[in-house]
């Protein structure tokens, strides 16, 4: 099972100023660069000692937010890609429906791949709903505008005898030449993530790799499954590397010391679902099904439920304790055997699955923190996931 | 409600009354609540309304996604059924269409009646003339909406399956038309001088959503426009003040009669 480090780059010293949203609306007067600068530095510190420790390297990006500083993903990838020379970098990843020029993501992971020496893998998101005011993106063809852009930059970066034309819907060129090519053949793996059944056999009939983000003991096993089934109908190979489950974790040398580490990380899920309602289901973003079953719930519908215990009621995230986040299956946390015991009990009960993505830094844990509860995950924790058999 | 068969589109129309054509170009939301209005038009006109593709749960053909393709449309509409002289009514965005058509062909349009419509842009770069309803919290934009929301907004806990899939998708319709630009084509203000047709434009007196005070700037660039307004009414007067509106119209129609 390959391991990857995961950290939103936090600028958490805004979070006591903020209240009803953590997005979107609020200004950047409370953003401090000589603070921000410290943050970015120590977070891609933890990063490049994955290099050492044998984790590989996720980043991701959010837009006009104090939860996650990380506004373009492929920025810090681009520093890593020359600060590392043996783990894997992935980016899950690039909103390319919110982005207006799909060549551009072409030639960033072009050149990504090639100075990381084909160490690149390239996912492409549809986003949170609260990412389409940042790019004032048309929620109602978001999905029409990703997979034409998808279509694109696999093309464009898998024709080696071009120029060629892209007269589409939604993206308009007449010379298509990405320059670099990338390192990779065809191309870098392609990484989607996904919080659905329907939106697992989208991937799974392209073959991509999903990544399931906080959807926990309930609500992974089905996704898993539509992608193996549609996998199967498509006559896609299936294997567990195209499954990737992301957990907040936190190992320490006692249980209290692995615990107080997956409590400071939570503050992820606590804090970034805070926005302003206004902004959570852009018409069109959802299904008409849904909107409409959100509009008879006062809006409250969509998303609401999102993070289950194992019994199936429902968890307020802002609430949310360790205990909690073990029952759902969001955290494995403790001591190196608690996490591995509890990683293998979720594994058993998803069928199975080949990337774990590990939240290792998330809210206020400290780099200290971060680096010890690295450092133990790699020694105690990693060498016992070959007993999983992928 | 029939269907008609315009081009590849599977158009929804209710016809009601009798007299001269009047057709009525919907906004974006709050279809249901337009029921006493038309039934006011019907004591004096045919009425046609449609229901824009997409809208109500209705079809919308692949690649039909412009305010363009709505005016086009709707211009083949009036061809097809031979309708002349025609008291052509848009609200909101159903104005936005409404002025799209006009500056594209008056031929088969009489009289022009906009009530609060969207469409054209007058201020700057930094400035918005149409309240974003996408970035306000939902009791301000019905606040804005309004001259009494209260009376008017649905409960919406109580609708049943149809009505809330309705309303879902009038609202990703209106996305899916008017996100961006913002409720307006750039373009549109440089052709107004080509609505060259009578035209009444009336809004809420209260309406938040766009002041009165576009009106006035719209009015003065139309060729033949004036402004009514209308009290204790918002950005959809015709809802609110539904007698008010109607009669209004019908004082336009008669005067450019005699005219």
């Amino acid at each position: 099972m390959k391991v990857w480090h995961f950290s939103e780059m936090a600028y958490h010293p805004a979070w006591p100023e903020l209240r009803d949203s953590y997005r979107v609306v609020i200004p950047n007067r409370l953003y401090d660069p000589k603070i921000g600068a410290d943050l970015y530095h120590r977070y891609l510190d933890e990063w490049a000692l994955c290099d050492e420790l044998g984790i590989n390297i996720m980043t991701n990006e959010h837009h006009a937010t104090a939860t996650c500083a990380d506004s373009v993903c492929t920025i810090p990838m681009a520093i890593l890609a020359r600060e590392t020379k043996k783990v894997r970098l992935l980016a899950l990843g690039m909103p390319i429906g919110n982005r207006n020029d799909p060549i551009r993501v072409a030639e960033e992971y072009s050149m990504l791949d090639v100075i990381s020496r084909g160490r690149i893998e390239m996912g492409f998101v549809k986003g949170v709903p609260f990412e389409i005011s940042p790019a004032n993106t048309n929620p109602a063809d978001l999905m029409e505008r990703f997979w034409e852009a998808h279509d694109l930059i696999l093309k464009a970066m898998t024709t080696h005898d071009g120029p060629f034309n892209w007269e589409g819907v939604h993206f308009h060129y007449r010379s298509v030449n990405v320059w670099p090519r990338p390192w990779q053949e065809p191309h870098p793996p392609v990484w989607m993530p996904v919080g659905s059944p329907g939106s697992a056999a989208e991937a799974a009939e392209r073959g991509m790799t999903i990544g399931v983000l906080n959807t926990g003991w309930v609500r992974t096993p089905p996704i898993f499954e539509a992608y193996r089934k549609k996998a199967a109908e498509a006559g896609r190979p299936m294997t567990p590397q195209r499954l990737a489950y992301m957990a907040l974790i936190g190992v320490g040398n006692t249980r209290e010391e692995g615990q107080r580490r997956a409590d400071q990380i939570l503050d992820y899920s606590r804090t970034s679902g805070i926005v302003a309602p206004q902004f959570m289901n852009p018409p069109g973003y959802a299904s008409v099904a849904q909107s409409a079953q959100a509009l008879r719930t006062s809006g409250a519908g969509f998303r609401a439920g999102r993070i289950q215990s194992r019994d199936g009621h429902a968890i307020n995230p802002r609430e949310m304790t360790v205990d909690d986040a073990i029952d759902a299956g969001l955290s494995f946390a403790g001591t190196p055997d608690d996490v591995f015991a509890q990683l293998r009990a979720f594994y058993d009960h998803v069928g199975g699955f080949g990337h774990l993505l590990m939240m290792g830094q998330g809210g206020l844990l400290s780099h200290e923190e971060t680096v010890a509860n690295l450092t133990l995950f790699s020694k105690a924790v990693l060498p016992r996931l070959e007993e999983l058999g992928v | 409600m029939e269907r008609i068969q315009i081009g590849d589109v599977s158009l929804e129309v209710s016809t009601a009354g009798e007299g001269g054509p009047l057709l009525f170009l919907h906004g974006g939301e709050y279809f249901a609540q337009n029921r006493a209005f038309f039934e006011r038009l019907a004591q004096r006109w045919r009425v046609l309304v449609t229901r824009h593709p997409g809208y109500g749960g209705s079809e919308r053909p692949d690649g039909f996604r412009s305010v363009d393709d709505l005016a086009y449309l709707y211009l083949d509409l009036l061809d097809q059924q031979r309708l002349s002289d025609v008291v052509l009514v848009g609200s909101s965005f159903g104005g936005w269409i409404a002025l799209e058509m006009c500056v594209r062909s008056v031929e088969r349009i009489g009289r022009l009646a906009l009530i609060d419509p969207l469409g054209v842009k007058f201020s700057g770069r930094e400035q918005r003339d149409i309240a974003d309803i996408y970035a306000l919290p939902a009791d301000e934009v019905l606040r804005r909406t309004f001259f009494a929301p209260e009376r008017t907004v649905p409960d919406y806990g109580k609708l049943d399956d149809a009505e809330a899939v309705s309303i879902a998708s009038d609202r990703a319709a209106t996305a899916l038309y008017g996100w961006r630009p913002y409720m307006h084509d750039p373009g549109l203000r440089r052709w107004l001088h080509r609505v060259r047709v009578p035209t009444l434009v009336i809004w809420g007196q209260s309406d938040g959503i766009v002041s009165p005070d576009y009106g006035e700037k719209l009015c003065r660039s139309l060729p033949d426009a004036r402004l009514e307004r209308i009290r204790e009414a918002g950005h959809y007067p015709q809802i609110e003040q539904p007698d008010s509106v109607a009669d209004a119209i019908e004082r336009f129609a008669r005067a450019e009669v005699e005219r």
